[in-house]
């Protein structure tokens, strides 16, 4: 808690023209608390950051409070040496830019901003870093010992880490053992190249940073960045900062395409099987062993294919090019078919496919396959020629089908576990830790792997931030994450590395990772007050509790995100950062001034997503928009923080209505933290109760969506709310 | 003697989460951008595929992380003009363009108001105006104004205006010599030269827009407040032909394929269908590339009413009376030609490379090559891609620029 703060109100930028900013420094002095409360002219400019370092340092200050612009703007500017408490309050893009200058209702705003600013201040303190008992580790593991695997580790090695590779199998090089050659993968792409394992292999194994770990797997994993814990099948133990896994994928199991001949007859194969017959020396006929004068290849064997896999392996076009010229290669004279629905041969990849166009003996159709059957001797594939618009036939030795890539987080078998509301066994769901086949073991309540999204792989699905896994400091790279091809893998297990080094570092430091990397704060659980509800460690997207054998939550402070959704989730209300709790929250709520009801001037309270919507609001300011005055804002780190306590506080307060605003959520959801919108949305969504308790309408509570480029859309969304609002009048509580 | 510093060349998506990444391992980053303004190409679209969402969401992030952390530098501005050295030991010599506004600066717009200058506004492909002073957007970071110094007729008036002593029109041009011990080259692209397509009207016919362009209509804050009207007459578009590859695949313009704007068109299709449901969208196609489980977003839009996918190869546009435009398709599927007739065409344009002068081995197109060492190519300076594989490269790449760094690269 700040002890002594000052409150420094800032005139330009039209905030003296909109507001006494001298009122403002006596509301923060006298109602506020502040030690000191000085106006400027203009307090981002060398004068007034002058003015705050010399009473930081003369008045001995431990918090300030910069009532300016928004916390988004001047933030070097804001920083000092001296490590102070800092918070923004916002009066130019939120008050001074977007309404009426000199008003009454302007200046109230202004005032109430300050009061919330305040009161946070002399709340608040600076958290301290995180310091367990044992030291931390900065090593790396990484699953699975195939092509991402081998690079990843020696990307560890390369950048001055150790890294400890594990792989099941007695050999590296996982599935490009297999691999016969590789198509190019540098201009001019004309040529296949060696697929370089044993190269690779050789590397790995004479890095002395790299210690390696075949012929076993991982038992479990216990602990949490930085401190994990590491137990193998084979009884080694080794401790462990962060983890790639890299445990690549399974071919689509070809018995499920009958319909493309598999099974029917021998020389059916699958792409796979024929990079193996490669390898063996010829490309003949498995039924007779005679070398093969003619190869159909069906792309797409059930991929892009809503009975099999929905999705494209993204790499078996490339594939049956290349496996096309080893026909060619072999026997000048043999013929090629390749049957396709599109040709998928990205960037600098055109150039392998218009060279194997002009390859005489090879042929390519778009093309829907009607059948594959076995004829005496020979396989009829049956064509449905789409640019010719007839169906063509023809004979050939040997059929291979394109088949995908199955991620090997993918379970064998559906798992399930005991719902106790319908008493009944459900499937687990992807996104849950239970889902996936063994890979880590980690000891988490919330499962022993990686959530998963569609279609089993353990991808963030974001966008901008490919390596957020719903597990801090484990980040999933090559066909395990997605569909890729070997060079992709490299790229991929570079960046999965980087970001492991990046989780030790971060976590030495006592700082999150992505996205609040400067944020030292932690949850701290008064456990005296704990009723062992389950709520935290059902919420947490990441998997920071733990229990114990009495199912009192056990945190885990270096797999924390900062989000606070457990701390919104406590019914309790034990869950407090050192900056960042329901008292400090709920006190701002309280600070607020709400008039009395013949004063009719009514107040709503919106909760913001600090992420999305915040900054919309600061572009509504930026752009000058004008928007209901009645409306007070705060901040959230993330919607899924909401205590509902805080709505209950609004409403005895006497707040005619509560606004939520959050990120986007559902399939595509766009929240920073997975869940925390649509966690939050499902809590106000029982608020109903809690406002009858107290004698007030449901609809006095809203939940909104809101991407961060609909600034637009916020005056509406307040205007409607007190459309809504309208015809229940004040909240009752007002005057009480 | 070596630097334990990294530069990252390019302010764009991919090289913010370079910059940003290295950052967070704890090494000093310098982050050279030739433009006034960070996110490069991706603070012009409105929104990305599959999950539509919006780039600044990300943006955000980025810049907040940069903004809490000491390790990172940013100039803008700022052309690399050579690079030199080898792994751990590499020079280069940076140009810096006058902003001509300094730290100072508030954002708080008077000088805007104040500046009597009006220039196509570049942001926005020329589609609407802004003034010699400007700012691109509200979510421009670093948040403060930039003179255009070629538009700039140096009367004065902004500086009057200014409270903050924020304008400098006597800024002059420097020269500065960078060291660090690994590069990231994190160029991007630009759109390829629609006008040099010369049978398919671009620059001649106003509705014959570029996929670019399109996502300026759609974006709130673009030329027209992401309505998507056309060009012309600012009518509603009742009928849109999106044409592929124009330019990509050909032998005459980009002989690769462009990696993004099978998705880019099909992600423009959701937008166009948002606006106007009953609109006739046609989209003309060699082959659709949607990669891996970006399959789901081309089932999505496949199924949507009024929208045809026909693989054909559009030969040539004409503008017809109304501002309408006349393809005239090699219809691949039914092997005829056809010749609709459509208010609105898209081409889907592609990615060229940016290089930069050094010590870098580039591919025939000018894509940096992956055998480079110690300075490392990242996103679309390396290969066009889209920006989920773009941040996953970059940050691959940010691991070797460090290596590099540590010696340990070679």
């Amino acid at each position: 808690m700040a002890e002594k703060f000052g409150c420094y109100i800032c005139s330009g930028c039209g905030i003296g023209d909109a507001v006494d900013v001298e009122g403002l420094a006596g509301i923060a002095t006298k109602e506020g608390k502040a030690a000191v409360g000085k106006t400027h002219a203009c307090l981002c400019n060398e004068e007034g950051i002058a003015l705050i370092t010399g009473d930081i340092s003369g008045e001995g200050l431990d918090g300030i409070v910069i009532a300016a612009c928004s916390s988004r703007a001047k933030v070097q500017e804001f920083t000092f040496e001296t490590p102070v408490f800092v918070e923004r309050v916002n009066l130019r893009e939120h008050v001074a830019w977007c309404h009426t200058p000199g008003d009454e209702d302007t200046q109230m705003l202004a005032e109430d901003n300050i009061r919330m600013g305040c009161v946070k201040t002399s709340k608040a303190s600076l958290p301290d870093a995180y310091e367990p008992e044992e030291e931390f580790g900065k090593d790396i593991m990484v699953v699975g010992g195939g092509i991402t695997g081998i690079c990843s580790a020696l990307d560890v090695a390369k950048a001055g880490y150790t890294a400890h590779l594990v792989e099941k199998e007695p050999a590296l090089g996982g599935m490009v053992n297999k691999l016969h050659k590789l198509y190019p993968k540098s201009s001019p792409y004309q040529e296949l190249q060696d697929t370089g394992i044993e190269d690779k292999i050789k590397e790995v194994e004479a890095n002395s940073r790299v210690t390696i770990h075949i012929g076993t797997e991982v038992e479990k994993t216990e602990g949490s960045p930085g401190i994990f814990n590491v137990t193998l099948k084979n009884g080694d133990t080794f401790k462990v900062g962060a983890i790639v896994q890299a445990t690549g994928f399974k071919p689509y199991d070809a018995s499920k395409l009958e319909n493309l001949g598999y099974g029917k007859s021998p020389d059916v194969i699958t792409n796979l099987q024929m990079e193996e017959m490669a390898q063996r020396g010829s490309i003949v006929r498995p039924s007779d062993g005679k070398e093969a004068q003619s190869v159909a290849f069906i792309q797409c064997a059930g991929q892009r294919d809503k009975d099999h896999l929905a999705y494209c392996s993204s790499t078996c076009c490339m594939t049956s090019l290349k496996q096309a010229l080893y026909l060619t290669e072999q026997n000048p004279e043999a013929e090629a078919y390749i049957f396709y629905k599109d040709m998928r041969t990205p960037a600098q990849y055109e150039d392998f496919y218009k060279r194997a166009q002009e390859e005489t003996g090879i042929f390519l159709a778009k093309g829907d396959v009607n059948s594959i059957s076995p004829n005496g001797g020979k396989i009829t594939v049956e064509v449905n020629d789409t640019l010719l618009g007839e169906d063509i036939a023809v004979e050939v030795d040997l059929v291979v089908l394109a088949t995908g890539m199955v991620p090997n987080s993918f379970p064998e078998t559906l798992k399930t576990e005991y719902d106790p509301e319908t008493k009944e066994d459900v499937p687990v769901q992807e996104d849950s830790g239970m889902y996936a086949e063994p890979a880590l073991g980690l000891e988490y309540r919330q499962g022993p792997e990686l959530p998963t999204l569609k279609y089993g792989f353990p991808d963030s699905h974001f966008i901008c931030f490919p390596y957020e896994t719903r597990r801090t400091g484990i980040y999933a790279a090559g066909c395990v994450r997605q569909p890729q091809d070997t060079a992709a893998c490299a790229d991929d297990a570079a960046g999965a590395a980087l970001k492991a080094i990046q989780c030790v570092e971060q976590t030495a430091k006592g700082m999150a990772v992505h996205p609040r990397t400067w944020d030292k704060s932690f949850p701290e659980l008064f456990m005296q007050r704990c009723t062992q509800c389950k709520r935290c460690t059902i919420e947490c997207p990441f998997g920071v509790y733990n229990e114990d054998e009495k199912t009192n939550p056990l945190p885990n402070p270096t797999r924390c995100r900062r989000c606070g959704i457990c701390m919104g989730a406590c019914p309790e209300r034990i869950i407090s950062f050192k900056d960042y709790s329901v008292d400090i929250i709920g006190s701002m709520v309280k600070a607020i001034e709400v008039p009395e009801e013949d004063e009719e001037k009514p107040r709503i309270l919106a909760f913001m997503c600090e992420n999305d919507a915040y900054p919309a609001l600061d572009t509504a300011g930026m752009n000058h928009i004008q928007y209901n005055p009645w409306v007070r804002v705060i901040p959230l780190r993330c919607l899924g923080s909401i205590n509902l306590i805080w709505i209950s506080d609004a409403m005895n307060k006497g707040f005619d209505g509560v606004l939520l605003i959050g990120c986007v959520h559902g399939d595509d959801y766009q929240c920073h933290y997975m869940k925390g919108s649509e966690l939050a949305e499902t809590r106000a969504s029982k608020i109903a109760e809690t406002l009858q308790r107290l004698m007030l309408e449901a609809e006095r509570v809203e939940v909104h969506q809101l991407q961060i480029d609909e600034w637009n859309k916020v005056p509406q969304i307040f205007d409607d709310f007190m459309e809504t609002l309208e015809p229940f009048g004040p909240n009752p509580m007002k005057d009480f | 003697m070596g630097s334990q510093k990294i530069l990252v060349i390019g302010g764009g998506i991919s090289g913010l989460t370079a910059a940003v990444e290295a950052a967070e391992v704890g090494y000093d980053v310098t982050l050279v951008e030739q433009t006034p303004y960070l996110g490069g190409r991706v603070t012009k679209m409105h929104s990305y595929f599959p999950k539509l969402c919006v780039p600044d969401c990300g943006l955000e992030i980025n810049y907040r992380r940069i903004k809490m952390n000491p390790k990172v530098k940013i100039i803008t501005q700022a052309e690399v003009e050579n690079i030199s050295g080898r792994p751990g030991d590499y020079e280069a010599t940076v140009k810096v363009t006058p902003r001509m506004v300094n730290d100072n600066c508030t954002a708080c717009g008077k000088c805007v108001e104040a500046c009597p200058v009006e220039i196509p506004n570049e942001f926005n492909y020329g589609m609407d105006k802004c003034k010699a002073i400007y700012i691109t957007n509200g979510m421009a970071f670093p948040q403060k104004y930039a003179i255009n110094k070629e538009a700039c007729d140096g009367c004065g008036k902004c500086k009057e205006v200014c409270e903050y002593n924020a304008i400098d029109l006597d800024m002059s041009e420097e020269t500065l010599t960078i060291k660090a011990g690994g590069v990231v080259v994190a160029t991007g692209w630009t759109p390829y030269e629609a006008s040099n397509l010369d049978t398919l009207a671009f620059g001649k016919a106003p509705n014959v827009i570029a996929n670019v362009m399109m996502e300026r209509l759609a974006a709130t804050d673009g030329p027209t407040q992401g309505k998507i009207l056309r060009p012309s007459d600012s009518a509603e578009p009742k009928s849109i032909a999106f044409v592929q590859c124009a330019g990509s695949r050909d032998q005459n313009h980009l002989p690769y394929c462009s990696g993004v704007c099978c998705m880019g068109s099909l992600k423009q299709i959701t937008y166009v269908k948002e606006q106007y449901p009953d609109a006739q969208i046609s989209m003309f196609y060699i082959d659709i590339r949607a990669m891996g489980y970006l399959e789901d977003f081309l089932v999505k839009v496949q199924e949507m009413e009024n929208v045809s996918l026909i693989k054909g190869k559009v030969a040539k546009i004409t503008e017809v009376a109304n501002g309408n435009l006349k393809l005239e398709v090699e219809d691949i599927a039914q092997g005829n030609k056809i010749s609709p007739e459509v208010d609105l065409v898209v081409l889907a344009t592609g990615l060229v490379p940016s290089k930069v002068p050094g010590d870098i081995n580039y591919d025939e197109y000018g894509f940096v090559a992956p055998d480079n060492i110690g300075i490392v190519g990242a996103g679309c300076a390396k290969k066009p891609t889209d920006v989920s594989n773009s941040v996953m490269d970059a940050t691959g790449a940010t691991i070797k620029a460090i290596q590099s760094v540590v010696g340990g690269g070679a």
